[in-house]
């Protein structure tokens, strides 16, 4: 990530909304391609981007939301700086993946699902992120950490805040 | 990617990209494969592709060796793995330091460098060619043929591989009707787990009257512990697309699509660019070849569901509605996708078809037994030594995958379980381990062939909480749509949690089955009706692990957190204070003079004192 990042207001993330939706509809895109562009753009889609992906589709406010509720992608809460998922997955969870979840729960004090108040890490539970062979497993963003256990967790956790200070200087 | 696209106009044309391609990788002294699946990308492959591309240019070996990522090779567990030819020599656990020895000493020096490459722990030896070790030596890669041993992004590789060529003879010599025959005289059927014969299920594409059809591939992987499908789609993305292409020429369609979960960006991103690269050489787009045939296709990416996997619930998806299964009939070769004839197939089962065409349906029906024929690709997972992806011959004993190719269980602990099958399948103990890997033997027994994730248990694990994992993944993933998924799942689990946590009573064994059983008579679709199979099967197995659980509020694997207590044994404890000091909630006191005991209110039964201790002084009551 670089170090100066220029937030938009919110206006003009919400025209760019509009402009995402109206260009996928001329290709024909579905729905859900619509709001998994919706949410890289906007980072999250909360009730009021719903509407205007409802308005600009003319689908009904009620199957917008229905979609958005029925996948485990969309999101109604902003995400972390960086997204932490602990695989539990069978291999995973035979391997102890319970014991990370119960571990980060307490070391971020977050509640798995929720982001830290911070806003540094969103935290989630992975149905299967497919790294079975290295179980347990737990992704940050697009990193895979392989074979993971309590021990390594702090250092991990650190190095995403070390990585922070070196940013901000 | 293809160094120059080039539109093919007719068959001869793919015949001289292969001699092409033939030519141009003869003058190579070695080729050196970098595994890039997504295991091994984990165990950071790009480091050591780096440490080799740098490396070899030092030591100017441009002329005389080729680099190649490829796919998964399949020994995930000891990651990353490189493989040279000639010899197939195979090296595990690579680092950048062993990859740059591996350039000047057995590329330049044209020494094996033995002491990188798998050590067979018995004999205490290391092996270094591929096909002699355990792992490797009893598999028969069909599905696979390509996976890890060709480039994934060089449709030159693929076609030089015979690829492209089911697609000609399907078209010039077998027809519509041949590759019916062809592919029901292979036996093949449905990989995803329900094992519908493939031909019988084109056949009823082709019959189905209709100007717009479709087929769709079901790569939407859900099962937990299941990666079998991503591999192939990473390792070799052609072979899905040509097999589409039959698929749609046979069954009368010109689009297809690609449903492929949301969590699998690499095989998007690979398949995305095969797509691209087949549409550059024109065998995607209008008239393919010469042949008057015109096919296309498009991805799909779901949102995280795993119903979405069931196949209406994924057309519902495709049409970019929430993922809720459609009541059966209409089925889908009927009315499908937006209403029109649909023919859905898995992954793996596509994998095979290109080379069914191409070599024929009595070479395939000679692998595997009585209804199953050819091979099944298994995501070998759990307490096992070496896990990966593996494939084998219908009809193989599961006694042989789990101790030869995967070695037995880690840490020389107890087999107690493998799991098949995922949340829909069933657990088979140790008196099954002489059941012949097939669609019939592993139904006789209550389990399931399943799309293929093969979990292994060791003796530590608790059966009843396994069912209990199996039982809130469904009842999570329940898409709410019919009352006997929603509710007894819920129910389930309920009880399930009831008796995890020491309060269950006898009755609801008895509650618990008829509530497994109407479940499976009343659900939707089939991931309701599987849903309590995990429980089913556990409860004919280890009764007496749930018996233990509700009579005694024991759990024999010391898994089931509430009816554990850690205590310190005082005469064994040297107050080393190394267990205090590593108690991630603080709840171990005790001194020099005064002996360490746990706070039983603030222990979270996480094991880290025990894992710690040296002197054997912590113990589970």
């Amino acid at each position: 990530m670089s170090g100066t990042t220029i937030v938009s207001s919110d206006d003009a993330r919400i025209e760019r909304v509009r402009t995402i939706i109206r260009n996928h509809k001329k290709k024909g895109d579905s729905l859900i391609q619509i709001l998994h562009a919706v949410q890289n753009s906007y980072g999250y889609l909360p009730v009021e981007v719903q509407r205007i992906v409802s308005e600009e589709t003319g689908e009904s406010l009620s199957t917008v939301s229905g979609v958005v509720s029925f996948y485990s992608f969309f999101s109604t809460e902003p995400n972390g700086k960086h997204n932490i998922r602990i695989c539990m997955g069978t291999a995973c969870y035979v391997r102890g993946g319970v014991r990370l979840v119960d571990f980060l729960e307490d070391l971020l004090k977050c509640k798995a699902g929720h982001t830290t108040a911070d806003g540094m890490f969103k935290f989630e539970i992975a149905r299967c992120i497919g790294a079975c062979s290295l179980a347990p497993a737990v992704s940050i963003d697009d990193k895979v950490y392989p074979n993971v256990n309590t021990e390594d967790l702090p250092g991990i956790i650190a190095s995403y805040y070390d990585k922070e200070e070196e940013v901000e200087g | 990617m293809a160094k120059y696209m080039r539109k093919l106009e007719q068959v001869s044309e793919l015949e001289q990209m292969k001699q092409e391609f033939l030519e141009e990788t003869a003058s190579y002294n070695y080729t050196v494969i970098v595994c890039g699946g997504t295991g091994c990308i984990s165990s950071h492959c790009g480091d050591v592709m780096t440490a080799l591309k740098k490396q070899y240019i030092t030591r100017g070996l441009r002329e005389e060796v080729r680099i190649v990522e490829s796919g998964c090779i399949g020994l995930c567990s000891l990651g990353p793995t490189v493989l040279v030819q000639p010899g197939n020599i195979f090296y595990v656990n690579m680092t950048p330091e062993k990859m740059i020895q591996v350039v000047d000493k057995h590329l330049v020096g044209g020494v094996v460098q033995t002491e990188y490459t798998y050590l067979d722990e018995e004999t205490g030896e290391h092996v270094p060619c591929m096909d002699d070790i355990p792992f490797f030596k009893d598999q028969v890669k069909i599905a696979l043929r390509n996976c890890g041993s060709i480039d994934y992004d060089s449709i030159e590789e693929y076609i030089a591989h015979d690829g492209y060529m089911g697609f000609v003879k399907a078209t010039s010599e077998l027809k519509r009707e041949g590759v019916i025959a062809e592919l029901k005289a292979s036996g093949l059927r449905g990989r995803g787990g329900a094992g519908f014969p493939t031909g019988v299920k084109w056949e009823s594409g082709y019959n189905q009257p209709g100007d717009q059809k479709y087929i769709v591939c079901n790569a939407d992987e859900g099962d937990p512990g299941a990666y079998m499908d991503r591999s192939i789609l990473e390792g070799d993305p052609h072979s899905i697309i040509e097999a589409l292409m039959i698929g749609g020429y046979t069954i009368g369609a010109n689009k297809g699509y690609v449903y492929v979960r949301a969590e699998y960006p690499i095989a998007v991103d690979r398949l995305q660019n095969a797509i691209e690269v087949a549409r550059g050489f024109g065998l995607l787009g209008e008239n393919i070849l010469g042949t008057g045939f015109s096919f296309d296709l498009e991805i799909r990416i779901g949102a995280g569901a795993f119903v979405c996997g069931e196949e209406t619930a994924l057309l519902n998806s495709i049409e970019g509605k929430r993922g809720e299964p459609r009541q059966k009939p209409p089925f889908p070769f009927q009315s499908g996708l937006f209403g029109c004839p649909t023919i859905i197939n898995n992954v793996e089962t596509l994998a095979n078809v290109p080379v069914i065409i191409t070599k024929g349906a009595e070479w395939y029906a000679g692998y595997g037994v009585n209804k199953s024929k050819g091979t099944k690709v298994f995501a070998l997972a759990g307490d096992i030594k070496y896990s990966g992806i593996i494939e084998i011959p219908m009809g193989m004993h599961m006694r042989d995958i789990v101790y030869t190719i995967g070695g037995g269980i880690k840490n020389n602990l107890a087999f107690k379980a493998v799991q098949s099958g995922g949340p829909s399948g069933g657990c088979l103990t140790k008196d099954h381990l002489d059941v012949s890997v097939d669609y019939e033997s592993l139904a006789e027994i209550g389990a399931i062939m399943g799309s293929g994730g093969l979990i292994v248990m060791d003796e530590n694990t608790c059966m009843v909480d396994t069912a209990r994992y199996f039982m809130d993944f469904v009842q999570d993933e329940s898409c709410g749509h019919c009352v006997p998924c929603r509710i007894g799942t819920k129910r389930m689990l309920e009880l399930l949690q009831k008796i995890v946590s020491g309060h269950g009573e006898p009755i609801d064994l008895e509650n618990m089955e008829t509530l497994a059983n109407t479940i499976k008579d009343t659900a939707m679709c089939g991931l309701g009706q599987t849903a309590p199979n995990p429980v089913l099967t556990t409860l004919k197995y280890f009764r007496d692990e749930y018996e233990a659980h509700v009579n005694e509020k024991k759990c024999p694997a010391h898994v089931c957190k509430d009816m554990l207590t850690y205590e310190i044994n005082p005469e064994a404890c040297r107050r080393c204070s190394l267990c205090a000091r590593n108690c991630p909630v603080d709840a171990i006191s005790g001194g020099k003079t005064e002996s360490y005991h746990i706070d039983q209110d603030k222990c979270i039964r996480c094991g880290t004192c025990i894992s710690h201790c040296k002197f054997s002084a912590i113990h589970i009551v």
